[in-house]
């Protein structure tokens, strides 16, 4: 890929764009169509995007691979945290009304956005570790004979 | 089917049959391919068939996307899609990409190991292995070396 | 097409465009979620995963060996009886059929005031159903994993032991 100057740039240009964009998708998506898991996907995209087109060494340099696999894990305990942290407060199992005892409306509005994180963290490192995996190998086909 | 087959009828089940149609296209690439990217194509039909199947069962006829206005009245006469098939399918699709990417690294992982990505090579190779086994310890036993 | 060609790339890449087309017509029954996935999924990620597996392990399959006829028979058996199976199910777009009648309405009346997110998809996946979508996400955790277990880790160790024994 060393020779595509157009690809290169524009990729430079987009790849911000597309985090970005995750980023909204994720937070905005009590609002509008969007949630975790579109926005661990499309931010997930953004770092495959810049690996293909540059190299993963320069992903890796950013999001390491010991990171990837620990967020992973991050995002599920942090779903589940949510969960345990109502059942200590006396409620139900991922009951979020107890987020916030004065107004559960608030706190069903908390419990989504911190399940929401969970859920954008584990699709993100998932994702992430298994592009990581794949391009881990040699492969047999070589650049020319596509 | 007490009021016989009526145009509506046709109409009203014609998407039932196109993903039937869908499905059993999946269904035959896994049957009768013996290459396993392919294979792991025909699930992929599948289960995207099964997807459409669930999401064209929750439209409802005039209906929008089940998003509430932000800000304002809900306006009662509104009829919104069925939101619950959409949750589903959406858990559905980022748990079908999860497994199917399992999928290919078990295929990857073949290809190591045997040197090719088909049924009958396998087999072959699997018979290779049987009949050079059998050499090695049928002289080991003085069982009949055949 | 999809069936007969040999050209694994190719079938990769129509696969890619199979899912982008499945998103619009998800965008066309109202599932606007439904459709932001797949687009994102199946057109971005699975195409790139396919071509990673094409290009570790081979492009071209092998001509089928056995005639397709047992295959066919079955699957024309298996299409015939969920046809059957479907003479029965409410037409499509049928506000009054039994999936619609349930929890559908008690979700649409209960929503606004419980929990106060606009968009119901979210408000059900994350709320309602929060143990369904837990163990969702705990699936693709253990595929994660998994991958991982299978490429990741068995690359290192090897890398490993080649050092030592140079």
């Amino acid at each position: 890929m060393r020779h595509h100057l157009i690809l290169r740039v524009i990729t430079k240009i987009l790849a911000g764009t597309i985090m970005l964009f995750a980023f909204y998708v994720q937070f905005h998506g009590d609002y509008s169509p969007g949630g975790g898991f579109q926005a661990g996907v499309i931010l997930a995209v953004a770092f495959i995007l810049y690996g293909l087109v540059f190299s993963v060494e320069t992903v890796q340099r950013v999001m390491p691979p010991w990171l990837v696999h620990r967020a992973m894990a991050l995002g599920l305990l942090l779903y589940a945290g949510t969960g345990v942290a109502a059942l200590l407060l006396g409620y139900n199992f991922l009951d979020y009304a107890a987020l916030n005892a004065h107004d559960p409306e608030h706190g069903q509005e908390l419990g989504i956005l911190l399940v929401e994180g969970g859920v954008g963290i584990t699709v993100t490192a998932v994702m992430l570790s298994i592009y990581y995996a794949f391009v881990g190998r040699t492969p047999v086909i070589g650049d020319e004979e596509w | 089917m007490q009021q016989g087959v009526s145009w509506e009828y046709l109409v009203g089940h014609a998407n039932y049959w196109l993903f039937v149609l869908l499905m059993m296209t999946g269904l035959y690439i896994v049957v009768a391919r013996g290459n396993f990217v392919k294979k792991v194509i025909g699930l992929n039909m599948f289960q995207s068939a099964v997807i459409m199947l669930y999401i064209s069962m929750g439209k409802v006829a005039g209906g929008t996307a089940p998003i509430f206005p932000i800000h304002g009245e809900i306006d009662p006469a509104t009829v919104y899609t069925n939101p619950l098939p959409h949750v589903l399918m959406l858990t559905a699709i980022v748990v079908g990409i999860a497994t199917t990417s399992l999928a290919l690294a078990l295929i990857v992982r073949i290809r190591e190991e045997y040197g090719t990505i088909e049924e009958q090579g396998i087999w072959e190779a699997e018979q290779e292995i049987a009949a050079r086994e059998r050499r090695q310890y049928g002289e080991v036993f003085g069982e009949g070396s055949q | 097409m999809a069936v007969r060609t040999r050209s694994l790339f190719a079938l990769a890449m129509l696969s890619g465009g199979f899912s982008l087309v499945s998103a619009a017509l998800f965008v066309a029954l109202d599932a606007v979620d439904v459709a932001f996935t797949e687009a994102a999924v199946g057109a971005g990620i699975s195409t790139v995963l396919m071509l990673g597996t094409l290009a570790l392990t081979s492009r071209y399959e092998r001509a089928p060996a056995h005639k397709p006829w047992l295959p066919l028979f079955v699957v024309t058996v298996t299409g015939a009886a969920l046809i059957y199976g479907t003479l029965d199910m409410p037409d499509f777009g049928d506000p009054n059929a039994p999936a619609m009648r349930h929890v559908m309405p008690e979700y649409l009346e209960r929503i606004p005031h419980e929990i106060g997110v606009p968009n119901i998809v979210t408000a059900i996946l994350a709320s309602y159903r929060g143990y369904d979508t837990m163990g969702e996400t705990a699936v693709v955790f253990t595929a994660g994993i998994g991958v991982v277990a299978l490429l990741a880790a068995l690359a290192r160790r090897r890398r490993r032991g080649e050092e030592e024994e140079s």
